[in-house]
């Protein structure tokens, strides 16, 4: 059932909850995270509406800098005027930026340490018709692999509002990941957020007969229940509640994660669920390879070294489709989730 | 500007030619031709042109150098240690060694007195963009402070330098002055045979910026394009330096090789001899 502490939408089973672009909630708290604080800026590489800049660059001509189709320039001159005291924001699609200005990225924001905004809109498959070289599926790796850098990839329009808010009142280089299609409300405004931290979303009851995991090897075997622990991340913790419940239908308890953000990992979080499930599934509509279920493998790799199934997309490039069903196709849908939970238990 | 200023910076730049040279060897690696060949220009800016306070790096009100070809460091970091910044004596003993404060490419986590850390090419200009821009949004066009990105020749390859210099240009940021260190060699070879920058000029004021072309090693020259370049209003300026790589050690003068390597002792104690030589000229 849903964790009724973290206050979700209550219309969360409802065929018709609202869907709301996840890049909208970066539109609104960015105009408000520039109403709040005269220091923050805005800068666009000729994506402004479709990054939802558009509302803070109405509101704040002044702070606003069109830069055209230049990505490597969009994220130096941000360096730049974050040296000057500046909070910058930069948004273009996520293909673009991070992945045309790396290196950039790397040496004038990270290695100097400067409080630069990175918003990728438009990542994952879910971009659709668009095609493959406008799904970004390699951004989280790219990203959570550099020092100072913070990376946050939040579940819905509201979660994205907060995310987008609490980026704006940290010194830290941050990364936040969006999605530009229609997609489930799943939070509220009460939804607690706090960057670095994971919270349960759903919790289904416990299944009647627990089962005996055969640990590490050295006398840490535990008792368990039939217990499978999920960690989603951005678009598809909706899919991964939806998941919950079916697999609960079946008998199958879970206990899904919403792992917000994917650098600063919350490992205690992470550890308390592996202990308590004893094995792990992580959603992400990214490639496997460096993504956030490689970030978790290696938290349990050395600390609960339990069975891991990973769900998202296994080494290929995105195509042409409705969004749906391309996330069907690369195995990131509900049944493919159901499938990794189902797996697992096989393993135990 | 006066004689005796003009001989007071030509041995000031004496100096730190020395300094480097004497770093570079006790280094055994890095770059020679372009902190000669720079050298002239970091001492008119570190001893006359800039506003700052050695004392105190943080100082908001400072003029911003932004050096953007970081491989050139070595002549920074002398120029920066003669003005006050750190001990040239830890310097001369320290370059690219482990801990140092002087790291092989500008490093800001080292030697928070820098404004930036550099190495990888290209991405200075548009850096000194965004601060310019940054100045404008707090002071409007009544500019205080003045940004200047220094670069080399060779990153004019970059994409990344057109972009930022398009961005300059559209954005009229009159506070913004670019120095290109025209000495015409790059690691492969002559930067015209490598891949060819002429018209450079042309390509500047092409990106609706005010050009002004000035001997890099002539101190009343660099002073008049300076000038120049603050008493334009509307427009970035870039001031083409045409300078000699490895100045002021014959031996090394004109030739590419010397990009990217140190004198050993042999060369080093000849290239010392002959600036010392200089050095009691100029007294």
């Amino acid at each position: 059932m849903i964790n009724h502490a973290v206050k979700l939408n209550p219309k969360i089973w409802d065929k018709d909850v609202e869907q709301v672009p996840i890049r909208k909630g970066f539109g609104e708290g960015l105009l408000a995270a520039g109403e709040a604080d005269g220091r923050v800026v805005g800068l666009c590489a000729d994506l402004t509406e479709s990054t939802q800049m558009h509302l803070f660059a109405k509101k704040f001509p002044n702070r606003f800098i069109e830069m055209g189709v230049a990505e490597q320039n969009l994220v130096t001159v941000a360096s730049g005027m974050a040296a000057m005291g500046k909070i910058p924001f930069c948004s273009s699609y996520a293909m673009f930026s991070p992945g045309r200005n790396w290196e950039q990225i790397r040496t004038t924001i990270c290695y100097n340490d400067r409080p630069v905004k990175i918003a990728g809109s438009h990542a994952g498959v879910s971009v659709g018709p668009d095609g493959g070289t406008h799904q970004a599926i390699e951004d989280i790796a790219l990203m959570r692999v550099l020092p100072n850098m913070c990376v946050l990839s939040p579940c819905d329009s509201i979660e994205a509002k907060k995310a987008t808010l609490a980026a704006a009142k940290t010194k830290t280089p941050t990364y936040i990941r969006l999605a530009r299609e229609k997609t489930p409300v799943i939070t509220t405004a009460d939804t607690p957020f706090e960057i670095g931290k994971a919270e349960v979303f759903y919790k289904s009851k416990s299944s009647p007969s627990p089962l005996l995991y055969k640990g590490g090897g050295k006398g840490v075997d535990f008792l368990v229940e039939k217990r499978v622990g999920i960690i989603a991340t951005g678009a598809l913790v909706h899919k991964a509640i939806l998941a919950a419940h079916e697999l609960e239908k079946e008998g199958i308890a879970t206990t899904v994660l919403n792992l917000s953000t994917i650098k600063p990992l919350d490992e205690r979080s992470i550890i308390e669920l592996a202990k308590e499930c004893g094995c792990i599934v992580t959603v992400e509509e990214h490639q496997i390879a460096g993504g956030m279920g490689s970030a978790i493998a290696e938290v349990l790799a050395r600390t609960v070294p339990v069975p891991v199934e990973f769900v998202g997309v296994r080494d290929r490039f995105g195509q042409s489709g409705r969004p749906d069903e391309i996330v069907e196709h690369y195995g990131m849908g509900v049944s493919a989730i159901k499938i990794a939970a189902r797996n697992l238990l096989g393993r135990l | 500007m006066d004689d005796k200023k003009i001989t007071f910076l030509e041995k000031q730049a004496n100096a730190i030619r020395i300094t480097l040279i004497e770093a570079l060897v006790e280094a055994g690696s890095g770059h020679t031709a372009g902190p000669l060949s720079m050298a002239d220009i970091f001492t008119y800016l570190y001893f006359h042109e800039l506003r700052h306070d050695p004392k105190n790096p943080e100082w908001p009100e400072r003029d911003r150098l932004v050096l953007s070809n970081g491989h050139i460091c070595p002549v920074l970091y002398a120029t920066m240690c003669h003005a006050g910044y750190a001990s040239v004596d830890e310097y001369k003993k320290t370059l690219r060694k482990f801990g140092t404060k002087f790291q092989g490419h500008p490093h800001r986590e080292y030697f928070p007195a820098l404004e930036t850390s550099s190495g990888p090419l290209g991405s200075g200009l548009s850096q000194a963009t965004g601060m310019a821009l940054a100045e404008r949004i707090d002071a409007g066009r009544s500019y205080k402070k003045w940004i200047y990105a220094l670069l080399s020749d060779g990153e004019m390859d970059c994409g990344n330098t057109w972009e930022g210099g398009m961005l300059a240009g559209k954005e009229k940021l009159g506070n913004l002055i670019a120095i290109i260190d025209r000495n015409n060699i790059q690691i492969d070879g002559f930067t015209e045979d490598i891949m060819p920058l002429e018209p450079l000029s042309d390509k500047w004021r092409a990106w609706n910026w005010h050009v002004i072309e000035v001997n890099g090693h002539d101190f009343a020259d660099i002073h008049r394009a300076v000038g120049e370049a603050k008493a334009e209003f509307d427009k970035p300026s870039v001031i083409i330096a045409n300078t000699i790589p490895g100045k002021g050690v014959p031996d090394f003068e004109r030739k590419f090789e010397w990009h990217g390597k140190p004198p050993n002792k042999e060369e080093g104690a000849m290239a010392l001899k002959v600036l010392h030589e200089l050095g009691q000229k100029l007294q």
